[in-house]
């Protein structure tokens, strides 16, 4: 029996937030502290995941099981290979990040705090559960705190956001649950251990499956968000508090990128092939639906919510690919994005702590006064919008270019979209950074260290992914290669 | 087996019975709700320990009246632990004067004492009596606050419905009588399934038999007295009425219906189906647009029958498996409910959800609490609501009642906004006045062991689910 190192990164920030609930309300330095170490024991945990991890392996590692509901044979089963160690540990990071951006969080501390932490929890352990109960358990344990943290903390139309959140989540996921236990009753033995329906589901007959991955579909592509299950996502994203706005694009968007990675594609791979097409297709619309509709906002908020659209139509497109380029690409967006967006979303916080608006015209010329704000800004915007040597353009190149011999039209209208995405931050820049300056802000103040220490990681990361790519790579390599070789896709 | 011998398997009868005389007694000296209350809870604590053990011939008493078996046994704890948790909620409910409060303990023991007969009658007409003596109990206790009209008209609408859903079970009865001669479920079941008579007929009698049911149960379209019964109702006896009749009426619907009608069970599984859609579906409609926590929680829990039906309708093993579980589920998480809206009336005064706004920063415990129930009531993982809903929709899928298990899994989505909707309330929107909290011990300790019970429950199920599954074998006979 090992050291049990997935449930330690997945429950200690849940002990955190226990013990949080026992802490004196007044206390909230305490709070904080606890909070803090909490997360970032998680983070060197997943450090330590990341060292000890063997990429030249396919199966599962730092495999836990035992049994939990025997009488229907729910297992409590955790473990990790290629494809969710790097969302692991992206978890893990911007929970980290985002609690100490938290900081800033000034009324009911205690609460705040509990909820972040049972958030953090749900999403650790929806990356790491081999379960299929365990894995929707987890999952739905992320929307309850999640209504509450948008819901309390969030913006002026808080409330709204928060419910319209909770509902077209649970509406898509209550049909995940249907399809885990259709899943459950038609393999032979019963069970919901996902790598042995990974075994023994393919079998099933195509329109068996096909309703099947319907129902998954439902429950991920409201995550994702898939166009048209998208509209929750802006709202949700600029009406939440920022570092949950963070955590949202950051993690739970990858939840259901994650969810076709681990669970449809592998599981039900007929009814994968058969609907390659509706998902390139919805990819594109994603991605130039997205980027048309961002580059019409005016509120800086909304618009990187949109580019979070747009984004993950880069997933969706290499996903229907069934290349292993394809898949590599999509797997390594989604880990980009994370970090890519989890920033532009610091850093939009950033400028609103002190503007108290997010709308893009009314800034201007803030390039002189905040110099260091502006480089950052401008790195983090050039890597989302895939200027080669930093990290987003490899997976958005990766994705394309795996996609482009199986559906040629469909890649070439997607890099068309690429051109709005660099036409709508660039025009971003134009209207925050350069120009007059607003007289209003002059007396605007630069980053704090605070700040600049929860961003600093995720440019060096943008960074090194961006020129040494293989540094990621190298984790998912193997396991997408198994899985491709699985599904029957092209290998290249 | 002599009358004599079988007393010793109603020994909880007679516990409750005694103790209830000796409270109403006492109350002529002692008035304290709190010394009274603490006597009745001994009562159904002796009751329990006295419980008849299963007994591997399931002996019949008192001439095939009662039954002693699994079914039986499970229902019977059920409905002692429901009774013992109103019992301590009441203690903690500041609207019952303590003038009459001898009388109320009194009537929820015998209430008590009905059910447990209930649960164990093996015949039409011991059914009858049994189900007839809880009703009758359930509306004096429902117009228990006579100087408030609310209380009064629920309890009016309460007996006019239920005096015509009796009376129409008891007339099917009699023609069940007409047609089979006996009374006796094991001789009818024996003559049904020797094809002895029509069954078409048969069926139509029954269906006068599953009316005073539904009327238990308040499914859809016996579900009119509900709300005004439970909004004008103390709101003890608002949890009691939402978590025990409904058991009985299920425990009687699976003895008549699952083993001793099998042969008619094709017919009446189609008409259950309906019922369990329409239930649910209007149950949580309705709910979505009440602005009074008691009646929208009498329309949630309409809606729950319905999601309870469904293990009913499947009939499989897993089924009542599931069925069973969230009867179980639904009593703690229920109780759990009206113990924090007991609570925190106590504190604010009022049942209105608008006045709950706020209310987590001036009673952070029960609005806690109540968020808690709230949420197992709408299925959130990992708490108990969850794992009844997923057991009974694992039947459903299971036996390839795709379209129930649909509806199920929609319904749920709509009751979450209406559950969402109260906890909304409460942590999200600003107190209007400023309130404290009042504590009572006996309430205190009601909600703390259903909570653990929802806690428990959904996160460790395997106890609760071998104790079912043990209790299953009355169908496997």
């Amino acid at each position: 029996m090992h050291f049990p190192i997935l449930s330690c990164i997945v429950f200690l920030p849940l002990a955190g937030g226990i013990l949080i609930l026992f802490t004196p309300k007044k206390n909230i330095g305490l709070i904080k502290t606890i909070a803090t170490a909490a997360t970032a024991v998680s983070f060197m945990l997943s450090i330590v995941l990341l060292f000890k991890f063997d990429y030249a392996s396919s199966v599962m590692q730092f495999e836990e099981i035992s049994s939990w509901i025997p009488s229907i044979n729910v297992c409590y089963h955790m473990g990790i290979d290629g494809l969710s160690v790097g969302l692991m540990f992206l978890t893990t990071l911007l929970s980290f990040l985002a609690c100490i951006g938290s900081y800033g969080i000034d009324t009911r501390q205690k609460e705040y705090f509990f909820l972040y932490l049972l958030l953090s929890t749900g999403m650790l352990g929806t990356f790491a559960a081999l379960d299929l109960v365990l894995f929707y358990v987890l999952w739905e344990i992320v929307l309850v705190p999640m209504y509450f943290l948008i819901g309390i903390w969030g913006g002026p139309r808080k409330e709204y956001a928060a419910i319209k959140f909770f509902i077209y989540t649970l509406a898509g996921s209550v049909f995940m649950l249907l399809g885990i236990l259709a899943l459950y009753f038609t393999s032979t033995p019963h069970t919901f251990n996902i790598l042995e329906l990974g075994k023994t589901a393919s079998s099933l007959m195509l329109p068996a499956q096909i309703i099947i991955f319907i129902a998954f579909y439902l429950g991920f592509a409201v995550k994702v968000p898939v166009f048209p299950f998208h509209t929750w996502l802006p709202d949700a994203h600029v009406e939440a508090p920022t570092p949950i706005s963070v955590l949202l694009a950051g993690v739970l968007l990858k939840m259901g990128g994650y969810g076709f990675f681990r669970i449809s594609f592998p599981l039900l791979k007929d009814a994968a092939h058969h609907f390659a097409l509706p998902f390139a297709i919805l990819g594109l619309i994603n991605i130039v639906y997205g980027a048309f509709v961002a580059m019409a906002q005016t509120d800086f908020k909304k618009m990187v919510a949109y580019s979070s659209v747009s984004h993950m139509g880069f997933v969706m497109l290499g996903l229907a690919s069934m290349t292993s380029t394809g898949f590599n690409g999509a797997l390594l967006e989604m880990f980009n994005h994370g970090i890519i967006t989890g920033g532009m979303f610091f850093l939009v916080g950033i400028l609103y702590d002190r503007a108290h608006t997010r709308e893009l015209d009314k800034f201007g010329g803030l390039g002189v006064k905040m110099p260091v704000y502006a480089g950052i800004l401008t790195v983090f915007t050039l890597a989302s919008l895939g200027l080669p040597g930093l990290s987003g353009f490899v997976s958005e190149f990766m994705a394309l270019m795996g996609t482009y011999p199986v559906f040629k039209v469909i890649t070439i209208i997607s890099v068309l979209g690429l051109i709005v995405t660099a036409g709508y931050f660039l025009y971003m820049i134009q209207r925050v950074l350069l120009g007059p300056l607003n007289e209003k802000w002059a007396g605007i103040l630069d980053m704090n260290k605070r700040e600049l220490f929860t961003l600093i990681p995720l440019m060096i990361i943008i960074i090194v992914i961006g020129v040494y790519p293989l540094f990621a790579l190298k984790y998912q390599l193997v396991s997408i290669g198994a899985l491709i070789q699985k599904l029957g896709g092209l290998v290249f | 087996m002599n009358v004599i011998e079988n007393l010793r398997f109603i020994t909880p009868e007679i516990i409750l019975f005694v103790f209830s005389i000796m409270i109403l007694m006492s109350s002529l000296l002692i008035r304290n709700k709190n010394v009274l209350g603490i006597f009745a809870c001994l009562a159904i604590v002796a009751a329990s320990l006295y419980l008849p053990q299963s007994h591997k011939t399931n002996p019949s008493l008192f001439f095939d009246m009662l039954r002693n078996d699994s079914l039986s046994l499970f229902f019977k704890e059920i409905c002692l632990f429901i009774t013992g948790i109103v019992i301590l909620i009441s203690m903690g409910y500041k609207a019952l004067s303590e003038e009459r409060i001898g009388e109320y303990y009194f009537l929820i023991l015998n209430a008590a004492i009905a059910m447990l007969l209930a649960v164990s009658s093996d015949n039409l007409l011991m059914i009858y009596i049994s189900l007839e003596m809880l009703s009758l109990i359930s509306y004096i206790l429902v117009a228990f606050l006579k100087h408030d009209p609310l209380s009064s008209e629920g309890a009016l609408k309460y007996f006019l419905f239920g005096a015509l859903s009796t009376g129409i079970m008891l007339y099917g009865i009699s023609l069940v009588y007409g047609l089979f001669g006996t009374t006796d479920l094991s001789i009818i079941s024996s003559a049904v399934s020797a094809g002895q008579v029509n069954i078409f007929v048969a069926f139509i009698l029954f269906l006068f038999i599953l009316a005073g049911i539904c009327f238990k149960c308040a499914f859809v379209p016996f579900h009119m007295w509900a709300p005004d019964a439970y909004e004008g109702a103390p709101t003890a006896i608002t949890a009691f009425i939402s978590a025990g009749p409904k058991a009985v009426g299920f425990a009687i619907l699976l003895r008549i219906f699952t083993k001793n009608f099998f042969p008619l069970y094709v017919n009446w599984s189609a008409l259950a189906m309906l019922i369990s859609i329409f239930t649910m579906t209007i149950g949580n409609v309705i709910a979505i647009s009440q602005d009074n926590i008691k009646r929208m929680l009498a329309y949630s829990s309409i809606a729950q029958a319905g999601y309870m039906l469904i293990g009913f309708v499947v009939g499989t093993a897993s089924g009542m498996e599931g069925l069973m579980y969230y009867i179980l589920a639904y009593a703690l998480m229920n109780l759990g409910a009206f113990g924090c809206v007991i609570m925190i009336s106590n504190s604010i005064g009022s049942d209105a959800i608008e006045d709950y706004a706020g209310l987590s920063k001036n009673n952070p415990v029960p609005a806690f609490m109540l968020t808690v129930f709230l949420l197992s009531l709408a299925g959130v993982p990992p708490l108990a609501g969850f794992l009844g809903k997923f057991l009974v929709f694992a039947a459903a899928i299971q036996s390839k009642f795709i379209l129930l298990a649909v509806a199920g899994v929609v319904n749920s989505v709509i009751a979450a906004y209406y559950y969402m909707r109260i906890i909304k309330f409460m942590y999200l929107d600003e107190p209007k006045a400023a309130s404290a909290g009042q504590r009572s011990l006996p309430l205190q300790v009601a909600l703390a062991i259903v909570m653990a019970g929802v806690l428990i429950a959904g996160l460790y199920p395997s106890p609760f689910l071998n104790w079912i599954r043990a209790s299953q074998s009355f169908f496997f006979q």
